[in-house]
């Protein structure tokens, strides 16, 4: 099963990290990803960081989607 | 960064905006398959089907890993179980599978020694533990798991564990693509990618299966906008004729995926021919240990027979993984077969489609 909640890193002793995921602690190894640093947000699967979130394409994704989602509809509601 | 933006994802007023976007575009009926389990949970949980119009029928895919675990794949874990001083060590959702004769959960109740883990990890401390018994770790899943055990195995190489095996029984997600995209009873109009496989392998890894099949592709994240989005996508592409391969779940995937995790898993392990459930024998989409990692094969080191056994009677799962039947055409659903006496895999995963039928429908 996927955690679709990205974790944050609190804590990184020994290529193990402390995550915090919505308020539960739990460990992560993270021999899968280059860099991580306390304060990323990464995704965990299975007890391994298998990648850091994108803050900025995060961002960039919602913008877009906003965008599309609202380009007809904008006329609709101003009616 | 903040979570803030994460949870920006969960935004109802967008899910609504996209819904009617969706509504406004789609004109052609159309069949897609979402491929990944924690999609199909997903779907079911926000009751995603019933919001979208009658144009766009959702299929689920065979994205539970527990669920194309081929029935004798099965069979060697309960034999396995079995033998003289081992220890099993196993994800969750496994033990409970029925296999021809038993369990992994009947063998554990008859004394074997069968332990849930959360992850490789703590299959090795079991190991250190346990120096006298030989702990056997099952490795099922796909792209996204099989890294961890191929770091699993070189950690038990470096610290010169020799009570340390892995049976792997992994298998890879695109080529099960081709089979489905080639199923002419399917007739997929698009494929919603899975995410988390996809952080590993990259869009790079879809660009072979999309060129040969030109078939509409959509990554997508595991929020409702994620899927609502990726949907979104695929109609624009259909609509306007124009199949291409998107990434809808940027922040996560990038092209290359994971160059490291990609590293692990290939010092560790090579593409051998695989049997689903549901699919059958899949040139090149499975995994198998390599030469140099041979003293942790469990399937070298312990004498296991890969028989072919029959799958349960009048279980449709494997109809059910190829979206070729729903839950409620096969004849045990809700009646022989519920999550509590579950007949088939399909039942027993939380990502199953039978038990996301059954939970939220
Ligand atoms: S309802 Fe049970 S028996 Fe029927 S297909 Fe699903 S798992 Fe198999």
């Amino acid at each position: 099963m996927c955690l679709a909640i990205p974790s944050k890193i609190v804590k990184i002793e020994n290529n193990v990290a402390t995550i915090d995921v919505d308020g539960v602690r739990r460990e992560a190894s993270l021999l899968l990803i280059e860099d991580p640093k306390v304060g990323d947000y990464v995704i965990v699967h299975a007890g391994f960081a298998i990648n850091k979130i994108n803050e900025e394409l995060a961002l960039e994704s919602l913008k877009l989607m906003k965008e599309a989602a609202s380009l007809i509809f904008d006329d609709d509601k101003k009616k | 960064m903040s979570i803030k933006h994460l949870h920006e994802y969960r935004d109802p007023d967008l899910s609504r905006d996209i819904i009617e976007q969706i509504k406004k575009e789609s004109q052609k009926p159309i069949r897609l398959m979402e491929v990944c389990g924690t999609h199909t949970v997903s779907i079911f949980r926000n009751g995603i089907r019933s919001l979208l119009p009658e144009t766009i029928s959702l299929l689920s895919g065979p994205g539970c890993p527990v669920c194309v675990t081929a029935q004798n794949e099965i069979d060697a874990f309960v034999q396995l179980a079995a033998f003289e001083d081992v220890i099993i060590a196993t994800f969750g959702d496994l033990i409970r599978v029925p296999g021809a004769d038993s369990s992994l959960q009947n063998e554990q109740a008859k004394g074997r020694d069968v332990r849930v883990v959360y992850s490789t990890f703590d299959a090795l401390e079991v190991a250190k533990k346990n120096p006298h018994k030989k702990v056997i770790f099952l490795g099922v899943g796909f792209e996204t798991t099989a890294p961890t055990i191929a770091a699993s195995i070189l950690a038990a190489h470096d610290l010169n564990l020799k009570n340390y095996f892995v049976i792997s029984a992994h298998k890879l997600l695109p080529p099960a693509l081709s089979t489905l995209a080639e199923n002419q009873k399917l007739n997929i109009d698009g494929f919603i990618l899975p995410g988390h496989v996809s952080v590993i392998i990259g869009v790079k890894a879809y660009i072979p299966f999309f060129k040969r099949y030109n078939i509409p592709c959509v990554i997508a994240g595991f929020e409702p906008i994620d899927i609502l989005q990726a949907i979104h996508m695929l109609v624009r592409q259909i609509e306007g004729n124009a199949p291409k391969i998107e990434n809808g779940y940027k922040r996560a995937v990038s092209a290359e995926g994971n160059p490291k995790a990609q590293l692990i898993l290939g010092r560790v392990f090579e593409p051998a021919d695989a049997a689903w459930r549901g699919l059958g024998v899949i040139p090149f989409s499975g995994l198998k240990i390599r030469k140099e990692f041979e003293p942790f094969d469990a399937q070298k080191v312990f004498d296991v027979q890969l028989t072919e056994k029959e799958e349960p009677k009048g279980c449709a799962c494997g109809e059910i993984l190829t979206g070729d039947k729903i839950p409620p055409q096969c004849a045990l659903y809700q009646k022989k077969c519920t999550p509590t006496h579950p007949i088939g895999p399909c039942m027993v995963s939380s990502e199953g489609t039978c038990a996301a039928y059954y939970r939220y429908h």
